[in-house]
């Protein structure tokens, strides 16, 4: 039955749907009654049910990347960091008051180099989420985060940084002691430096809270993470009012490694073990491991390379816009 | 005489004092949201203003679709507020003193940041390294536009790296922040102007209200995010009053760049 096909459909698509069903049956029966056929305008209809099948089907298969990325069993960035890093040792506080421990910073040894490492942390059991806000930072784990920064400048180290965040903690006192601004100057702290940065999205990458610590050179993407401007449920509630159809929000926004890398957003999508990289962490971080070696080697090597150049003009390029009628300024 | 009822005290004032006081309401002092038009006349000498790269436009990338496409939600925008996007930017003088400014508009889309907006701010910013002016932006945003999904998020970097080029050619950057100013604006290329101005009763945050009460599920406080607290909190420079912005602006003009204003007709 037609009916049953559509029942699952989200409320915007249902009522559409069922009024495509109805005229179907309608020129259906007036063609009992009279034998003219509606052929064109009865396909036409169906082809609009099809679609928003269609839509839904996609919007299901995004839906699963999100939750896949978001998932517990998900590698971290502390297993990355014990399992990529020989001497690590870990750095905390701003020196201005607090140590958010949403933010992991510190020092690291990779392929005999030193690194500065920085990356958010969701926390492995529940204990450790509450108390890291599920990996959502204030504005003082940034400031942290900048202080580790304005080492590596000085130091030389390259900065390797592990975006898992599903965004900046929207709390009062985040918002007192200054959440935006303190996002926006760590975006500015990525890009004065002069030491290469390399970054890996490891699961979700929400938002301005994301970004802050995601100004590479080279940034590199889990095939199964996501990266987006706002979270599906958010974008969901605010455009379509309604937060129960995040799926197709999460497919509208284009927020998968494949759709970022077809965009010029990242440079590389690291695919993961089958199933996804909770499946095989240890498999999951050697291949990073991998890639993060090769790519600081290949960095480390070009000596005359200017990198903040080159992240300048790499993220003032981005952007799509009519420039038929653009005036000689 | 046109009677119309003030937004916020409900008292009815006269519609000429109301536009005669650059839409603040007389009796409580309320502001009304300007256009950018509207901004821009008030602000700059007359006549002063020269537009750049007005005819840029948005474009659908990404096929865009929630409850309407992308491309009827922008014609719908540029209806309502008789501009092409978000924002406008340009050269202009205050008190004499030459300057690039850019006015964000919130009729449009709610003033969100796509990739047009992003792409005029370099402009600007261009404008002002190449010229060795200072630059004004005057913002009202809802923050990033969805409808461009990453690449609008990404427009927060680009903002934050022209802005860190005009800060190594050591030019002066100001930013007015007008009700409401959140999200992808305020955490780009706002707050790290060397001074912010705020007008007095500006939304000016990174999360809204309503994010912060459905997070902590307590009741925040009246005035969150809101001038005086900004204040309060060290968040801001100076709140001024919409009369006094000019003022202010062609003050601090002065200080930095060392010339001296001139009084000149306005409007």
């Amino acid at each position: 039955m037609e009916v049953d096909k559509i029942k699952n459909l989200p409320k915007s698509f249902l009522k559409d749907s069922l009024k495509s069903i109805f005229k179907i049956e309608k020129l259906k029966r007036i063609t009992g009654f009279t034998g003219v056929h509606f052929n064109d305008a009865e396909k036409k209809l169906a082809q609009k049910i099809e679609n928003y099948r269609h839509v839904e089907r996609e919007a299901l298969k995004t839906w699963r990347i999100v939750q896949l990325s978001r998932d517990e069993k998900r590698p971290h960035t502390p297993d990355y960091i014990n399992g990529i890093f020989e001497d690590f040792i870990q750095l905390s506080g701003d020196r201005l008051g607090m140590d958010d421990k949403s933010i992991i910073t510190g020092l690291g040894r990779l392929d005999g180099r030193t690194v500065a490492v920085i990356g958010h942390n969701k926390g492995k059991d529940i204990k450790e989420r509450v108390e890291f806000n599920f990996g959502s930072s204030m504005p003082q784990g940034y400031r942290k985060a900048m202080r580790i920064m304005e080492i590596a400048q000085r130091f030389g180290f390259p900065v390797i940084t592990f975006i898992d965040t599903p965004g900046a903690y929207p709390a009062l006192e985040a918002e007192d002691s200054g959440q935006a601004g303190a996002i926006a100057k760590s975006i500015c702290t990525m890009f004065s430096l002069t030491v290469p940065t390399i970054t890996v999205l490891i699961g979700e990458g929400g938002s301005g809270g994301a970004l802050a610590l995601a100004i590479g050179n080279y940034v590199m993407m889990l095939e199964n993470s996501t990266y987006s401007v706002i979270s599906p449920e958010g974008c969901a509630s605010i455009l379509w009012r309604d937060s129960s159809v995040a799926r197709l929000a999460s497919r509208a926004l284009k927020l998968t490694s494949r759709d970022l890398f077809k965009l010029g957003v990242i440079d590389k999508i690291i695919y993961e073990p089958a199933g996804g990289a909770h499946n095989n962490p240890e498999r999951m971080i050697r291949i990073v491991r991998s890639y993060l070696k090769n790519t600081l080697k290949k960095f480390c090597s070009s000596k005359d390379f200017d990198f903040k150049k080159h992240r300048a003009q790499k993220y003032e390029a981005m952007g799509f816009v009519n420039l038929t009628d653009r005036q000689k300024v | 005489m046109e009677k119309i009822t003030c937004k916020k005290c409900k008292k009815t004032i006269n519609e000429n004092d109301f536009y005669q006081n650059l839409k603040v309401c007389p009796k409580c002092g309320f502001h009304d949201i300007m256009n950018a038009r509207e901004r821009i006349l008030s602000t700059a000498d007359m006549g002063s203003f020269v537009e750049f790269a007005e005819n840029i436009t948005s474009v659908d990338f990404l096929n865009f679709y929630d409850l309407k496409s992308y491309n009827e939600r922008l014609s719908e925008a540029k209806q309502k507020s008789g501009l092409n996007e978000a924002i406008i930017t340009g050269e202009a003088t205050i008190k004499g003193i030459r300057t690039s400014i850019c006015v964000m508009d919130f009729n449009f889309m709610g003033g969100s940041m796509g990739s047009v907006v992003g792409e005029k701010i370099k402009i600007a910013v261009e404008n002002s390294i190449s010229k060795k002016i200072p630059l004004i932006i005057f913002t009202a945003s809802g923050g990033a536009r969805m409808q461009e999904g990453i690449i609008s998020l990404m427009q927060m970097a680009k903002t934050v790296s022209c802005i860190n080029r005009l800060k190594e050619n050591n030019i002066p950057y100001f930013c007015v922040i007008t009700h409401p100013t959140t999200g992808g604006v305020s955490a780009s290329f706002a707050t790290i102007a060397d001074i912010i101005i705020t007008e007095p009763g500006a939304l000016f945050c990174f999360a809204g209200p309503r994010v912060v009460e459905q997070t902590i599920k307590k009741e925040i406080p009246q005035d969150f995010g809101l001038a005086q607290r900004n204040l309060k909190n060290g968040q801001v420079d100076i709140i001024a009053q919409r009369k006094e912005i000019n003022e202010v602006l062609a003050l601090l003009l002065s200080l930095f760049t060392g010339q001296i204003p001139k009084e000149e007709n306005k409007i």
